[in-house]
């Protein structure tokens, strides 16, 4: 191979570079993350849409109430409406997640609440406990929403149990 | 064609819902969207927001109390610097007020007097037809609000409004949590934990505290005004002739920051 | 043809390396005010967009330049000018590439830029400029790269570019069109709410770019064997002498209008400029300072026997350059926010690292201009024997 030496040693450097953070944590697990719910939210029993949906779509769900508060003016989130027919577009998307993560087409909630769409006063009134519940499965993840440069972490209470 | 109860009972409904409100109740009807039938204060749905700013009954004090409020309310920090600030409401006298209003002899009261200055919400903002990606746009009751998620921080509209109503994030607002001098300005920085701050790169302006509008309540800064001097400051819909701001805009004459310009300004100044 | 650029003497690599160098260290400092924010630099809430705004707008008249050798050879058949087309449109690769820079280096919020994209807004002049701007940028790609490329293997080029070159000559109108529509349609600010700031623009930038143009032909007849040729910098000359006068028309006009009518807003600008205004006068030497060489490049460039004699012909495009960036590059900007909307003087000046950002958007555009130009002249040596 002609200046055979030269490549060899740079692919194995470059190798190297490119694998040095499994060889570095080779034979180690990572802690899987352990979300923590709040008393509060144990009663609830219900988020604003069910588990499976939350878990895989609360980002896209969390970027549609903004779009919708912040230029539209519409506060409120009635969980009812995802299973009543659709109209728009943007709800027709959430049926269809809502398939995707449960195999269910409907979802009937069981009371018919309304619920104002905050970050800080729907979904912190019930997880108020952002470091044992959100940041569990974002740290795990590698994921630092930026939210929080402007919206403020509401202060966690100190729990009981 | 025959026609079943079934059939008759649902357009029976609707009609009967469509005559009582029009769009509005189209609105509620839709699915998700339930804010009117929630807070039902006749507050909520304006068309063309405006304030009127009484200039007999301003002082320092009065506007000062106004700012505090406001920038309390809103997290708008304390940057102690010309260069940087950040102002939603403020004071200035008659001469840079209405800079357009050249005149030698005014009225020893105007000459002397103060005024709040804020943004001007205009029915046509030359800011909001100059930004790039809508993050200021004009929504249908007349506020011109910033969507601080989109806005690149690009400046255009600062240098398009004529009223020097925007601020600029030069940066990060936050900052006065950990600066030394700052800090001593800034206290319980952030003083509303129920509003964000912005970041650093952003505009930002008086939004005629449209959270607040949302619940039925009037801006801050009027109702602050209001406890120290009634009628100081008006807030109120336009385009409702029975509105107060429409009645005190009948009785008495007002001026307008450089309306030549064409932006329609809605703030008021009575004289 | 981009091997050409890898071989160079040393005095080429020389001024590669130090271009890098500049670079790297104006990329510090960018870091630092990515990090920190705009307040590292000079502008306020009243002057809140300044220098490398100005530059960008100084820019956009170099790279619209193109169009002044493009357009004789294209359209009025002056072959002489075959021989520095590409030229033209490598000046204004870099140039637009620059432009984009500074307007990247402005931005309060970078990460955001695609919101430009996703979001297009037909009624705002900055997105009609992003799109004339990069179309303008892959014009001139487009075509340098092709006729340089067909010269270099001794055939013409595919008539498709032909039908762009056509496009890019009205397109580089375009852009420094739009860019003066950022400032001419702003109701508050009286120094730029003129119907000739457009014309304005279009003057200047046809004077400083074939004036840049020329310094750097003379450049590369200097170290290279490949000589741009007499007479196309003589009609180089004659274009400068030509759009100069009428630059300096077109402010006099402005200033007539303005000083004329009597009128408070549109005097108090050129007062702070020229006198100064509140105790303020930082750009009083400056204004004297471009007045001066405006007069001294048009007497240069109007005498024959000056303009003809590359000597004197060196020294009235310097002026010309020094004149017209005074004017836009610097003047422009700040005298349309001060004074302020409440009638107050806030003085601007650019801080070190904002003008060491500059700097380096200025030896990014100096990097890619050498490299290009080596490749052109490569070329060129080449195909001439």
């Amino acid at each position: 191979m002609y200046d055979g030496g030269k490549i060899i040693t740079g692919l194995i450097i470059g190798l190297g570079l490119l694998f040095s953070p499994f060889i570095y944590n080779a034979g180690k697990t990572a802690k899987p993350p352990e979300p923590v719910l709040t008393k509060k939210a144990k009663q609830a029993k219900e988020c604003v849409a069910p588990k499976t949906f939350m878990k895989e779509w609360h980002m896209q769900l969390l970027d549609k109430w903004r779009s919708e508060v912040v230029r539209d003016n519409k506060r409120y989130y009635r969980p009812r409406d995802l299973a009543s027919k659709m109209t728009l577009d943007q709800d027709i998307m959430d049926q269809w997640r809502y398939f995707v993560s449960t195999g269910k087409r409907h979802y009937i909630p069981a009371d018919d609440k309304i619920y104002k769409k905050s970050l800080e006063e729907t979904c912190f009134d019930c997880h108020s406990n952002k470091s044992k519940f959100c940041d569990e499965c974002h740290n795990y993840m590698g994921v630092k929403p930026y939210c929080w440069d402007c919206h403020i972490v509401p202060k966690e209470p100190k729990e009981k149990e | 064609m025959a026609i079943d109860r079934r059939e008759f009972l649902k357009i029976a409904g609707a009609s009967a819902v469509l005559a009582l409100g029009g769009k509005e109740v189209v609105d509620i009807l839709v699915p998700g969207e339930v804010e009117a039938s929630m807070k039902e204060l006749p507050i909520g749905q304006g068309k063309r927001w405006a304030m009127v700013v009484d200039t007999t009954k301003m002082d320092s004090n009065l506007i000062n109390k106004c700012r505090e409020v406001c920038h309390h309310i809103h997290n708008v920090p304390d940057l102690d610097s010309p260069k940087e600030e950040i102002k939603w409401i403020w004071e200035d006298d008659y001469e840079h007020t209405f800079p357009d209003q050249e005149n030698e002899y005014v009225a020893e009261k105007i000459e002397k007097g103060v005024f709040p200055l804020l943004c001007n919400q205009c029915t046509n903002p030359p800011c909001c037809r100059v930004c790039p990606t809508q993050a200021t746009w004009q929504r249908e009751d007349g506020i011109v609000l910033i969507d601080e998620h989109r806005c690149i921080g690009c400046r255009f509209c600062m240098a398009a409004c004529p009223y020097g109503s925007r601020s600029f994030n030069w940066g990060d607002p936050r900052r006065v949590m950990t600066d030394d001098r700052l800090k001593k300005l800034n206290p319980d920085f952030p003083t509303n934990a129920d509003y964000p701050t912005r970041t650093k790169g952003v505009v930002e302006k008086c939004t005629f505290c449209e959270e607040r509008l949302a619940e039925g309540k009037i801006p801050a800064c009027v109702e602050a005004a209001d406890k120290i001097r009634k009628g100081a400051l008006v807030f109120g819909d336009l385009a409702d002739p029975q509105s107060e701001v429409r009645k005190v805009l009948r009785e008495r004459y007002s001026i307008r920051r450089k309306p030549e310009l064409g932006t329609g300004p809605n703030i008021f100044y009575t004289i | 043809m981009l091997e050409a650029a890898f071989k160079g003497t040393k005095k080429y690599w020389s001024w590669l390396i130090f271009l890098l160098a500049i670079i790297g260290v104006a990329f510090a400092c960018y870091i630092y005010q990515f990090q920190e924010g705009l307040r590292i630099t000079g502008m306020s809430r009243d002057v809140s967009w300044g220098f490398y705004i100005a530059q960008f707008t100084y820019l956009v008249g170099v790279a619209a330049s193109g169009v002044m050798v493009a357009l004789p050879y294209y359209i009025h058949d002056y072959k002489a000018f075959g021989r520095i087309t590409v030229l033209g449109e490598f000046l204004a690769i870099a140039a637009v590439v620059m432009c984009l820079l500074f307007i990247f280096v402005d931005l309060g919020n970078p990460v955001r830029i695609m919101n430009v994209i996703m979001y297009p807004t037909p009624h705002s002049i900055l997105f009609w400029d992003m799109i004339v701007l990069n179309v303008y940028l892959i014009l001139n790609v487009l075509v340098g790269w092709n006729v340089l490329s067909a010269e270099s293997k001794g055939v013409h080029y595919a008539k498709w570019v032909k039908v762009l070159a056509y496009v890019s000559i009205p397109w580089a109108f375009s852009i420094h069109t739009v860019t003066a529509f950022l400032y001419a349609g702003l109701p508050g600010r009286h120094f730029w709410l003129s119907a000739i700031m457009a014309a304005r623009f279009l003057s200047s930038a046809f004077c400083s770019g074939p004036a840049l143009l020329i310094l750097i032909c003379l450049i590369v007849r200097k170290v290279s064997k490949f000589d741009p040729g007499k007479e196309q910098i003589r009609t180089l000359a004659g274009i400068v002498a030509y759009a100069m006068l009428i630059n300096v028309f077109f402010y006099l006009l402005e200033v007539f209008t303005v000083f004329y009518s009597q009128i408070p807003e549109g005097m108090h600008p050129y007062i702070y400029l020229f006198k100064g205004l509140e105790g303020h006068g930082i750009m009083v030497p400056w204004m004297w300072t471009a007045t001066f060489f405006a007069v001294l490049s048009l007497i240069l460039l109007v005498v024959p026997a000056t303009r003809r004699n590359e000597e004197t012909l060196v020294v009235a495009c310097v002026s010309v350059i020094i004149a017209t960036w005074i004017d836009k590059g610097l003047s422009l900007l700040i005298g349309g926010f001060t004074p302020n909307p409440f009638n107050r003087v806030t003085e601007y000046w650019p801080t070190k690292p904002e003008f060491m950002i500059a700097l380096g958007v200025y030896a990014v555009g100096a990097l890619i201009l050498t490299v290009l130009f080596k490749i052109a002249i490569a070329v060129k040596e080449e195909v001439r024997g």
